[in-house]
């Protein structure tokens, strides 16, 4: 193995495209994907420890199926395959389609699992003071099991950036496209993708520091 | 105040605050409570005592509709009866939580939320009273069981017996007709059980209505008017404090009590 010439100013060159990719391609994709992610996670939950069998049993075979598949085969079956069927998505929305239901199926079990954990007097409790089922869930329930889920959802969240590069494959500029294109035009695929790949480190780095705020914010009311 | 005093007013004189018949509970196959008839005069504590899984406790649960009943009538002066079947909606069960409120064995305070807010959430959120006034209450009934300064504290930051009283003054903040106490001191350690007592004796005096389930026999001999003796899910006896913790009718009750009083 021969250790090649590192041509820096190519790195230079290309480091402003690569973080454009990633600020305007990467960042926001996996926010509105997480977002959008969260509130299906959050009805799938509820279907999941509702009353009901016929909705849990709905909201058991999706998480099923968004977990026992590909994300790559589910990106695909959005972009390429709904086409035939007379359904065109462009890119973008495809990509977020796709996300935000992958995100979905991990995370209601992680919020399913916060719920549960906690404690069934804290239900009852609300229930004394007069509270019904939902208002004992929104005010009680949901903020202490937001807390439980913290860092199993923050695992997901950084998944998330990182599978975003998959998008390249369904024409999306997001970060891993950009470098793809410079790679194939300056012919540096070792300096590109390592320089790509540093950069997401680094977002990453940053979210983990977020988590740890978080996690001593919502620290507070917990005994230690 | 005692129970003999002659100036407190008979209960017997005045029709009860709550009329509780025939109230029937399975598990599955498990019978926990068996007709259970009872009555609850205005300004009175009636003491729940018996051996763990006498169903005591879930004679309060079925009070405030945390449980529901197979069959019987929960009937509170002050609202329509509830008659319990398959066919009682939950509306009809949720419709008791109104008439009273429950102190938990385990607090079960909300530990996101400061003493003050524990105390104001029912009052805001469900009873939509006033906010200032709502907090105003709050922290008069804080400064009555000496926790004034405790308002802004989170629940972890409290002793066992502190966060007792708050969960006493929840319960007191929802104004309702019935104080129910679930085992209040059972989780305490010793030394922390007196300050709880105090505050629910001062409560009793006060001409609170209460219903407590309790292993403090000596406590229930102070505080109750009234004793039931709960064991197998049916009422053994029940009948004026003094009479069944001094002088039980019943073998059951007899073994009960000479065993809590003779411990070795």
């Amino acid at each position: 193995m021969e250790m090649p010439d590192i041509d820096w100013q190519l790195a230079i060159d290309s480091f402003w495209p690569l973080l454009r990719g990633g600020l305007t391609g990467t960042i926001p994709l996996t926010l509105a994907s997480f977002t959008l992610g969260l509130a299906l996670a959050l009805v799938l939950a509820l279907m999941r420890i509702g009353g009901s069998r016929v909705l849990s049993g709905i909201a058991r075979a999706y998480i099923s199926a968004i977990r026992g598949t590909p994300l790559l085969v589910q990106l695909f079956v959005i972009f390429y395959g709904l086409p035939s069927m007379g359904l065109t998505i462009d890119p973008w929305p495809s990509a977020i389609i796709a996300f935000s239901m992958n995100v979905g199926g991990y995370a209601a079990e992680v919020i399913r699992a916060a719920i549960l954990s906690v404690p069934k007097g804290q239900w009852e409790a609300g229930y004394t003071i007069g509270m019904s089922r939902n208002q004992a869930l929104r005010r009680l329930i949901l903020p202490q099991a937001a807390r439980v889920s913290v860092p199993p959802l923050s695992n997901t969240f950084i998944s998330l950036v990182k599978d975003t590069s998959l998008a390249s494959t369904i024409l999306v500029t997001e970060m891993f496209r950009e470098a793809q294109q410079i790679a194939a035009f300056s012919q540096e695929f070792m300096l590109i993708y390592v320089e790509a790949a540093v950069i997401y480190w680094v977002f990453c780095l940053v979210l983990s520091t977020v988590q740890d705020r978080l996690e001593r914010r919502l620290d507070r009311y917990v005994a230690h | 105040m005692s129970p003999t005093d002659p100036t407190r007013t008979d209960p017997a004189q005045n029709d009860p605050l709550l009329r509780v018949s025939g109230l029937n509970k399975s598990f599955g196959d498990n019978e926990v409570l068996r007709s259970i008839d009872l009555n609850v005069q205005a300004g009175q504590v009636l003491a729940l005592v018996g051996p763990s899984g006498s169903g005591k406790t879930t004679v309060l649960r079925c009070l405030n509709g945390l449980e529901r009943p197979d069959a019987g009538t929960v009937d509170f002066s002050a609202g329509p009866a509830v008659t319990f079947s398959e066919k009682t909606t939950r509306r009809q069960k949720e419709s008791l939580r109104t008439r009273s409120a429950m102190v938990f064995q385990g607090y079960n305070l909300f530990p996101h939320k400061t003493v003050l807010q524990n105390v104001t959430e029912g009052p805001i959120q469900v009873q939509k009273r006033p906010k200032a006034e709502a907090i105003a209450e709050a922290e008069r009934l804080l400064e009555r069981v000496g926790l004034a300064e405790k308002r802004d504290d989170y629940p972890h930051q409290l002793s066992g017996g502190q966060q007792q009283r708050v969960g006493i003054v929840r319960a007191l903040a929802q104004q309702p007709s019935l104080l129910l106490f679930d085992e209040p001191t059972s989780a305490l350690d010793p030394e922390l059980v007196g300050d709880v007592l105090t505050v629910i004796k001062e409560l009793a005096e006060e001409g609170w209505t209460m219903v407590l389930v309790t292993h403090e026999l000596a406590f229930a001999r102070e505080v109750a008017d009234t004793v039931v003796f709960m064991d197998g899910g049916v009422v053994v006896e029940q009948g004026p404090a003094q009479e069944v913790l001094r002088a039980p009718k019943q073998e059951r009750t007899r073994a009960f009590v000479h065993r809590l009083l003779n411990p070795f």
